[in-house]
């Protein structure tokens, strides 16, 4: 267990150096740089001008090289500084990673615990009437556009109703914990109502399996009642595929919530990584991108501790 | 010998299809139709059948697993409603054909077998690992299989878990749905004598439901015949072998191949079974019985004793 855990971070830390490899060619093959972006709103610079910034930054050099010397400095801790905020990485990176985490973690558990309820209560009598609806509602939840249901949510909710907060993630002068919760309610809302949906069919879909197996009418044999059946028997067993999507949907979301961070005005990953990106912001752009494959590969770790401790017919070794 | 268990007019139908506009028309399929038989104590009933028969929905309704559409059901003389369900739960148990599905593969042995009685609430924690440590010992394997999940185990290992899990309560009646035939050949007869050893020891009744007539014969005291649902014969295990009374329980046991004899002609069976959604009027055999005749085709012959043997029934117009 402990050799498992051990290989698998090795491998972790091999692929995370592959992949900034990786990372840093397509962000330098991007075409135009920073310079292009600087120098814009000054038409008039001269060619040599920007031809000397360019050495300056050492971006005249080839990839290879540039690529040697970010990777000696990121590995002594130095991730450089943000071009667009003139501020060093580290420093947008870790508000940007905590406002992320409280979006991601509370509307993931709240996705996961909605998807767990509807679907075993689908999966009881598969094609009755409570199946009927949750699965409509699900395929709603999988339909439905994150931009408009965001947009809704903000129509009914802070135009008409004035419940919540429109967008941002505090108020300007207050900022306690209350007003961040409040600020919270709507994008978290609107992440997992677009998660559950998936989450709630693979749900449903293993829980049909498993209640179809001899085991489950064993322990009807053995006089158990509904609820240790279905939650003892079936669920705990049928909980092994599913795990491995929730935690492989887990790393696509934590950079992938850009369309709910961007209607909510939530400066979270997504959205600085995207803006780093179309701000020709190498460092910021390729911190955050490594940043998303670490947690990727860290939950898929995390779905593989959870296979042993789920199924013992998988030892890890 | 005082009677157990009685099943009284028992049917059972399944509705096919929700019907409406867009769906299937609704139909029933007729698991079981009117069957009626009783086990007494400590004895070994047979329940054989081709494939369709209806032979593990009749396991499933004596378990408690199925609710009957129609009839009822008597255990120990008192009839079987909800409250009695209770108490007789921990004196029905079954034993599945798959010993690799009917096994949580989450839970270690011990929790596996001692589980009826944490449900049941029977017991402490520690007299609990006891009672399934003397399972396990008594079913045959090691005092370290307590610890250890279904899947270290071979199928025959599992029968016999499923064996020791289905023995914790202390039953009465042993459903066995077809505990053999998912086995090979050579672990078939090993767990068919662990079943007799624990049937002495334990003064079991067994409804032993099979289409392995060799195996039959080998372990039951009455063998009851079901065909498309119904019963269509009921008797002692040799007046059924050697003066098989039904037409088609003469031709089931023309059909197993022995070495030595040719099979004689014009007795085996023809054609299908009819589906079990669209049953034939009449006697439900008569378009593959070789005696069948136009009473057949109207009248539901009903299970009356063969001539002078009284205690062998069969549902024939024709009944030898």
């Amino acid at each position: 267990m402990t050799r498992f855990v051990l290989r698998r971070i090795v491998q972790t830390l091999i692929v995370l150096l592959v992949m900034s490899f990786v990372i840093y060619s397509l962000i330098g093959l991007m075409p135009g740089d920073p310079i292009d972006i600087m120098i814009a709103s000054n038409p008039n610079i001269a060619p040599d001008v920007a031809a000397n910034l360019r050495k300056i930054y050492g971006l005249d050099q080839p990839l290879l090289l540039r690529y040697w010397h970010w990777l000696m400095s990121a590995l002594s801790g130095d991730l450089g500084y943000s071009r667009t905020h003139s501020q060093p990485v580290l420093h947008m990176l870790l508000p940007a990673l905590w406002q992320t985490c409280k979006l991601l973690v509370t509307s993931f558990i709240l996705s996961v615990l909605l998807s767990f309820g509807l679907g075993i209560l689908a999966a009881r009598k598969p094609g009755g009437i409570v199946d009927g609806l949750i699965s409509l509602a699900a395929f709603a939840g999988i339909s439905v556009p994150v931009f408009w249901l965001a947009l809704m949510m903000i129509l009914v909710f802070a135009v008409e109703l004035h419940w919540f907060p429109a967008s941002g993630i505090a108020t300007v002068g207050d900022g306690g914990l209350r007003d961040q919760v409040v600020h919270l309610v709507m994008p978290v809302t609107t992440l997992a109502l677009a998660t559950t949906g998936g989450f709630t069919r693979y749900v449903r879909a293993s829980m049909i399996e498993v209640l179809r197996l001899d085991l489950v009418r064993t322990a009807r044999a053995k006089g158990a009642g509904e609820m240790r059946v279905v939650m003892v028997h079936a669920f705990r067993n049928a909980l092994i595929p599913v795990v491995t999507i929730m935690a492989l949907s887990f790393g696509v979301l934590f950079n992938g919530a850009l369309l709910t961070e961007t209607m909510f005005a939530q400066p979270g990953m997504g959205k600085m990584i995207y803006d780093a990106i179309l701000g020709n912001d190498f460092n910021l752009a390729l911190s955050g991108l490594l940043f998303a494959t670490l947690v990727t590969l860290l939950s898929n770790l995390a779905a593989d501790l959870a296979y042993g401790w789920l199924d013992p017919r998988i030892s890890l070794q | 010998m005082s009677e157990l268990i009685a099943l009284d007019g028992i049917s059972v139908h399944f509705p096919i299809g929700r019907g409406g506009l867009f769906a299937a028309p609704k139909r029933t399929l007729r698991a079981a139709e009117n069957v009626s038989f009783a086990i007494a104590e400590g004895e070994t009933l047979a329940l054989v059948g081709e494939s369709g028969s209806g032979k593990s929905t009749l396991g499933n309704v004596v378990a408690g697993l199925q609710i009957p559409t129609a009839g009822s059901l008597r255990f120990r003389g008192r009839p079987l409603d909800a409250a009695a369900w209770k108490d007789a739960r921990r004196a029905i148990q079954i034993v599945f054909q798959d010993p690799f599905g009917a096994l949580d593969p989450r839970m270690p042995v011990s929790a596996i077998i001692a589980e009826p009685l944490k449900i049941q609430g029977i017991a402490t924690v520690a007299e609990r690992r006891e009672r399934a440590a003397e399972l396990v010992g008594q079913v045959g394997l090691p005092r370290d299989a307590l610890n250890r999940y279904p899947h270290e185990f071979s199928g025959g290992q599992r029968q016999r878990i499923a064996i020791a899990r289905a023995l914790a309560p202390s039953p009465q009646l042993i459903v066995a749905d077809e505990p053999l035939s998912a086995l090979d050949v050579s672990i078939q007869s090993q767990i068919l004598n662990l079943m007799k050893e624990i049937q002495e020891e334990h003064s079991l009744s067994y409804l032993f439901i099979s289409h392995d007539l060799a195996v039959v014969n080998h372990l039951v005291d009455r063998v009851a015949v079901l065909y498309l649902g119904r019963l269509v014969e009921i008797a002692a295990r040799a007046e059924v072998f050697d003066t098989p009374s039904h037409p088609y329980t003469q031709a089931l046991l023309h059909s197993v191949p022995r070495i030595g004899r040719k099979r004689p002609r014009g007795q085996t069976i023809k054609g299908e079974m009819p589906s079990p959604m669209a049953p034939p009027p009449g006697c439900v055999f008569h378009p593959r019985c070789p005696k069948a005749a136009d009473v057949c085709r109207s009248e539901i012959p009903a299970l009356l004793p063969a001539p002078g043997r009284p205690g062998q029934l069969a549902a024939c117009h024709f009944r030898e």
